[in-house]
């Protein structure tokens, strides 16, 4: 993939615009993040380096000002993933009730390894620290959406879930909020 | 039952949006706050209030505010502290779920104050959905008048928008924030300047953590005074505690400050009671960063006096028989619960979250993983417990960021109060098969993960 085969959508462009507007002017680097996250979403789920190098190019910084940033935070893939990742938290409070035994729950189901993904490109197997969920451990998260007080039941019918929908998830998608 | 100012409509339905918080009383504080008093008098009224960060440094919010630079002709920023990345800790989510107007209202009354006309709600990449509950509460406080430019017809013009890191616990120290924020790596800036001087794009800085923030609206609507005569002694108003591991009803309570901490966590009120009926071995009661204390120092001081929720009064007896309040992150641990065990998870979990500048916390974050490592694999030695004492008190103080401190503390009262359960793993290596690790793998990578 050359740099010029990659562009977002024109809709992610007018979000782009909107999202370097929030900052002051010259300081368009502050938009950094959230559009690394709409590229993650909109090129396959992780960030190869002429998306990075395109990102570069969008907020007129170095591609190195991409890379360094990309390679900080543990929210962006640098290599490629499956559709779904599935990020269980393995931090005390979800260790305390039980993380360890949906960690190999999932490794059993899927036959991979933690880091590993299925060899149909289906799920990643990912475990992340504390994500703020802690009174309702165990918990997953699948794209933007937590699955809490999770049991090997919940953790079949998600995996079912997903395989049947054979969507990629994304940190950007909607979510439903109960009692919203 | 306990005062609650911050969570009362929690609960309300309809309450996420704006008509029925409105209903409930919303906005005023901006309303009272511009129209009836100076930036100088709302500093006053938090300094009063004595309300401390609820981040979980608990500095006095009303002395932060005072520190403002104010040079002429210089923008000055509030930075909402959403980030929440503390082990234990998940109150912020709750409230900005639950009520994201409190802390939309919190955050123009406080950026008045502080005379800033733009501000940033810095959020933590994980909670990318409550990015859409926020902004759409946003974007009805700029539809019903509350932002944009010259609010009630004051002269005061205030934007607000949202930010989303990217999966990062360092990003919660506000240096480390703020250049996330400017769209950096998070490495946490040497202080002085401090940010109130020197903080986001240079200029002066506020940021605040969402508790806090959403605290100046009752603090404004009500007075200082008022909120100051709640809670107990030097821990103003009330606290909100996110409340995890082997208890009956897990959750976020707000307990006003001086709940004794026997009631917290026996109460049907609030934990329960520990699960299954087990007995109780062990808490963190202020995110994973605070000293653990065994079951009878966290229920009673060293003195023999209850102990409370308090700033003070859970640090009475300092680090050899207290911890702190922190950011109130209480998890707690029954009988079954080996410490070393736990150690080791905390323990993977800084050295993950290591940004990697000073080689104290780099290195020795990740030698005192690898050694409980070892310990847990069944081939530690009694010198590799000693070994662990002595890296964490040369991480501690060491290091540019309280990071180092963070990753020390736990290791440093696990060791106190729990040796014999490092002891266990070196004397009886059997049945530790039953142990598992897990790497972090962010580059998905299965040769290293
Ligand atoms: C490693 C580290 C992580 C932190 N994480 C958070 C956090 O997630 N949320 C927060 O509000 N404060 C966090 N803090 C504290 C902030 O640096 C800062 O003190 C706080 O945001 C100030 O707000 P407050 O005075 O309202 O508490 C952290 C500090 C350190 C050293
Ligand atoms: S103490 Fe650790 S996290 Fe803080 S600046 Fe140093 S290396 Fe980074
Ligand atoms: S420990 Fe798992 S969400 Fe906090």
């Amino acid at each position: 993939m050359s740099t010029e085969e990659i562009k977002f959508s024109e809709e992610s462009l007018a979000l782009v615009k909107k999202t370097i507007a929030k900052y002051p002017e010259g300081r368009q680097k502050s938009a950094l993040l959230p559009i690394l996250h709409l590229a993650q979403a909109e090129f396959d789920g992780w960030l190869s380096v002429p998306v990075m190098d395109y990102v570069a190019s969008l907020l007129d910084i170095q591609p190195i000002e991409v890379y360094e940033v990309a390679s900080f935070y543990s929210m962006f893939n640098l290599k490629p993933v499956g559709k779904c990742i599935l990020e269980v938290c393995h931090t005390s409070s979800c260790w305390l009730r039980g993380a360890d035994d949906i960690v190999d729950h999932i490794s059993n189901k899927l036959n991979i390894k933690v880091g590993e993904t299925t060899a149909d490109g289906m799920f990643t197997l990912k475990t992340v620290e504390c994500l703020g969920s802690c009174g309702s451990a165990p918990m997953l998260m699948c794209g933007s959406q937590y699955h809490e007080h999770l049991t090997f039941e919940k953790v079949d019918g998600l995996i079912d879930n997903l395989r049947n929908e054979n969507k990629r998830t994304t940190y950007l998608d909607e979510v439903k909020v109960e009692n919203y | 039952m306990g005062k609650k100012i911050l969570l009362e409509h929690a609960e309300v339905p309809g309450i996420q949006g704006y008509e029925v918080y409105r209903e409930k009383g919303g906005y005023r504080s901006v309303e009272k706050a511009l129209k009836t008093m100076s930036a100088e008098q709302v500093v006053e009224e938090v300094k009063t209030s004595g309300v401390r960060g609820r981040g979980g440094a608990g500095f006095p919010a009303g002395m932060k505010w005072s520190f403002l630079a104010k040079p002429e002709g210089v923008p000055r920023y509030l930075v909402c502290n959403a980030d929440e990345s503390e082990p234990g800790t998940f109150k912020d989510r709750y409230l900005m779920s639950k009520i994201p107007h409190l802390l939309i209202e919190g955050m123009i009354t406080a950026s008045y104050a502080l005379g800033a006309n733009t501000s940033y709600i810095y959020i933590r990449g994980e909670y990318y959905y409550l990015i859409g509950i926020l902004e759409k509460a946003i974007e009805e406080a700029y539809a019903n008048g509350w932002l944009g430019k010259n609010i009630l017809g004051t002269d005061f013009s205030h934007d607000l928008y949202v930010h989303p890191g990217a999966g990062a616990y360092i990003c919660g120290e506000e240096t480390a924030l703020l250049e996330s924020l400017e769209g950096k790596r998070g490495n946490p800036r040497m202080k002085p300047p401090f940010p109130a001087v020197k903080g986001l794009y240079d200029c002066p800085t506020v940021v605040n953590n969402v508790e806090t923030i959403a605290a100046v609206v009752p603090i404004i609507n009500d007075g200082g005074e008022a909120y100051a005569n709640i809670g107990i002694g030097r821990s103003t108003g009330t606290k909100l505690i996110s409340a995890s591991g082997h208890i009956k009803k897990p959750g976020v309570y707000e307990v006003e400050m001086g709940l004794p901490v026997e009631e917290f966590i026996y109460s049907d009120e609030y934990c329960g009671g520990i699960l299954n009926d087990k007995k109780l071995k062990a808490v963190v009661a202020g995110g994973s960063s605070v000293p653990i204390l065994p079951a009878d120092l966290i229920l009673t001081t060293a003195n023999g006096e209850p102990r409370l929720m308090s700033y003070e009064s859970l640090s009475d007896g300092g680090f050899q028989t207290g911890t702190m309040l922190g950011s109130g992150g209480f998890i707690v641990m029954d009988e079954t619960t080996n410490i070393a065990k736990n150690l080791y998870n905390f323990t993977r979990f800084y050295h993950h979250e290591s940004c990697g500048q000073c080689s104290p916390c780099r290195e020795g974050t990740a030698w005192m993983e690898k050694i409980l490592h070892k310990v847990l694999a069944g081939k530690g030695s009694m010198e590799d417990i000693d070994l662990l004492w002595d890296i964490q008190t040369k991480i501690d103080g060491n290091t540019i960021c309280p990071l180092g401190e963070a990753a020390s503390w736990p290791v440093a009262s696990a060791i106190r109060h729990f040796r014999q359960d490092f002891e266990e793993l070196v004397k009886n290596p059997a049945g530790l098969d039953e142990t598992r690790y897990y790497y972090h793998c962010n580059n998905i990578n299965p040769e290293v993960a």
